[in-house]
């Protein structure tokens, strides 16, 4: 385990009830210093309960927070050095850009220089220099965004909260800030907690991702280790597109084993099949890029027909019938566009999986 | 085809509708406005000749200046109060939880319910039965109660409007919850406010029935004094007063409406 000097914010067994509904349990968490961690999960599954706890909005029920080593669990938010990034961006209507992003620094006492000059480097920062006499109205989507990042930042929180920062803009100006938010966090280094719903961006942002579901955390990882080796099904299918299929269990040998899938012989990691028996069934999740059209003489996991071919600019999506290993239809991801002629709609195919990327769980038991 | 000659005839039937409505809304107004403008001593319609001279003699007269005088008093005291108990009760309402919530707010709106006479009655049999003078305390009460439910429900409705979020994003920043309604709370109500304390001073100035019963002859608000002398006579002086009337309202609202938007004053702006 790191040192505490390391930790930028630590929680412990914090758990929250609303009324009946179990909003996080028992969760303990530890954020590194400077890192990007992401928690990431489906709407409902306790995020933002757990961002705004951190942020002192709600008081947990039990358990603690620690921020910069100290105790904060019941600390009020304005005590607590933080830096918050609504979605909704919050920023003070009556207010202008400058006086928005000075506001911070007001309450902090800061002389009336030293707030005029790092009002200017924080907008500078965001590429925001000559805008701060506009009032929050005036502005785009995208910079009313990027003033709620400055506000944020100017006060050098000792953590910054961002809750669905990017999800009210359009894909182009989001891809733009997602690139823009991560170099700005890397330049001033600064620990950073990103509430998302959406895994392509905790993928691409994040050091870390917190995968999240039922008020706990799933997994915690690099977006490496979160997307190939997920800790269960919800993570697996959660995280990045996925296709179920169904496989046999011939034996395990930890910390491998082995599963059959038509032809294909595959090696799995034993650590997410427990206590699977061998001989009996188990889904192996494997990712579209991990699958390939089998060219002729090499074993195939299954036979398909291709049911419809999408283009996607760098790589073509084929969506293939293969009754024998998956009831709904196989997602295969090929790189480049040679796809799209080769194994136009109709076609039968045989499916083989590449490398040993496939991670394999007990059949989800029927209820 | 059907649609063909339908649309015509409904849209002139809409506009035809519309106009009614926008005349029946103004003509009052404008038939009084006509009124005192009449050379004659008689309440008539339209008027013979034309003169100023009522204007001169509603001025004058010392009954209507009292009433001014009196009305101005008791309006603003009223509105004033009701906005600091409207103002609090409502950032109860909107911010806590507590028992017998349902109740409160049922009581505080209920002089909507309750006739102005009712009201009236009540406080002069009060104020009697206590052995209280029918001096401007009696008058000031029995107005706040009635404008209440308007104070109320203009700055229930700006705190509504105000996102939460706001005061979190404050308190994020280093603020203490007094510099967040200093800050943040109390200027982005400020609309609401205003709009409720004008709200209150236009229905309290204008207050008859309730008024009726609780103000005396020293006390006696405007619409009391004009009551009082139309029982007596009927010369255009009533109608020109009732102009003076319209032209101050009309102004106060225009000013508003300059200062901060009508929309705001409405209330009827949407959050972006």
């Amino acid at each position: 385990m790191p040192g505490e000097e390391s930790i930028a914010v630590r929680l412990a067994g914090v758990s929250k009830q609303f009324g009946e509904v179990h909003a996080l349990h028992d969760v303990t968490l530890a954020i590194r210093r400077g890192e990007l961690l992401t928690l990431l999960g489906p709407s409902g599954c306790g995020k933002t309960t757990l961002l705004n706890l951190i942020a002192g909005f709600l008081m947990p029920d039990s358990g603690e927070i620690v921020i910069a080593g100290k105790r904060v669990t019941f600390t009020p938010t304005y005590r607590r050095e933080i830096g918050f990034m609504f979605q909704s961006y919050a920023l003070f209507p009556h207010m202008s850009v400058a006086a928005n992003v000075g506001y911070g620094l007001r309450m902090r006492r800061i002389a009336k220089p030293d707030i005029t000059r790092r009002v200017a480097d924080a907008l500078a920062l965001v590429k925001l220099s000559g805008l701060e006499d506009r009032k929050p109205r005036e502005l785009s989507g995208g910079q009313q965004q990027r003033v709620a990042l400055a506000r944020a930042l100017v006060i050098r929180p000792k953590v910054l909260l961002l809750d669905e920062p990017l999800s009210a803009l359009d894909r182009n100006l989001r891809a733009a800030m997602q690139i823009e938010i991560k170099d700005i966090q890397r330049k001033l280094g600064i620990t950073t907690v990103f509430v998302t719903h959406d895994q392509s961006e905790a993928l691409s942002l994040s050091d870390r991702i917190a995968v999240m579901a039922h008020g706990r955390i799933r997994q915690l990882g690099t977006a490496q280790e979160v997307y190939r080796e997920p800790n269960d099904r919800f993570v697996a299918s959660f995280v990045g597109d996925v296709n179920v299929l169904r496989a046999r269990l011939v034996r395990i040998e930890k910390p491998d084993a082995e599963v059959l899938i038509g032809e294909q012989r595959i090696t799995v990691s034993s650590r997410t099949l427990a206590d699977a028996q061998p001989g009996t069934a188990v889904d192996l999740f494997v990712r579209p890029e991990d699958l390939r059209v089998a060219e002729t003489g090499t074993p195939t996991a299954a036979h398909g027909k291709v049911a419809a071919q999408i283009y996607q600019g760098g790589h073509v999506d084929l969506h293939i019938d293969a009754p024998e290993i998956a009831t709904a239809r196989v997602l295969v991801r090929l790189a480049g566009h040679d796809g799209m002629t080769r194994w136009p709609v109709g076609t039968h195919i045989g499916l083989t999986l590449v490398a040993n990327n496939a991670v394999a769980f007990k059949p989800e038991t029927q209820a | 085809m059907h649609r063909s000659w339908s649309r015509p005839i409904l849209r002139f039937v809409g506009r035809l509708v519309v106009t009614a409505i926008l005349a029946f809304i103004l003509l009052p107004a404008l038939v009084v406005t006509l009124a005192a403008f009449n050379d004659r001593a008689i309440l008539s319609f339209p008027p013979a000749s034309w003169s100023w001279r009522w204007f001169a003699k509603a001025l004058a007269y010392q009954d209507f200046q009292d009433g001014f005088r009196n009305g101005v008093i008791v309006t603003a005291c009223a509105s004033s109060i009701a906005l600091v108990a409207g103002g609090a009760f409502a950032i109860a309402l909107d911010r806590y939880e507590f028992r017998l919530k349902r109740t409160l707010e049922m009581v505080l709106l209920s002089p909507l319910v309750v006739p102005h006479f009712t009201v009236g009655l009540g406080f002069l049999i009060l104020a009697s039965q206590l052995g209280l003078a029918r001096g401007y305390g009696v008058i000031v009460v029995c107005h706040v109660v009635l404008v209440l439910p308007f104070v109320l429900r203009s700055v229930y409705i700006s705190l509504r409007n105000l996102d939460p979020r706001l005061e979190l994003a404050a308190a994020s920043l280093g603020a203490p919850p007094g510099h967040v309604l200093v800050t943040v709370t109390l200027p982005l109500l400020i609309p609401g406010l205003v709009s409720g304390w004008l709200f209150a001073a236009i229905l309290s100035f204008n207050e008859f029935t309730a008024s009726l019963f609780v103000t005396a002859q020293r006390t006696q608000t405007l619409p009391v004094a004009l009551y009082n002398y139309v029982r007596e006579y009927a010369d255009p002086s009533m109608a020109a007063i009732s102009v003076i009337y319209i032209v101050i309202t009309a102004v106060l609202l225009t000013c508003a409406n300059a200062w901060l938007g009508l929309g705001k004053v409405l209330n009827v702006e949407h959050q972006r």
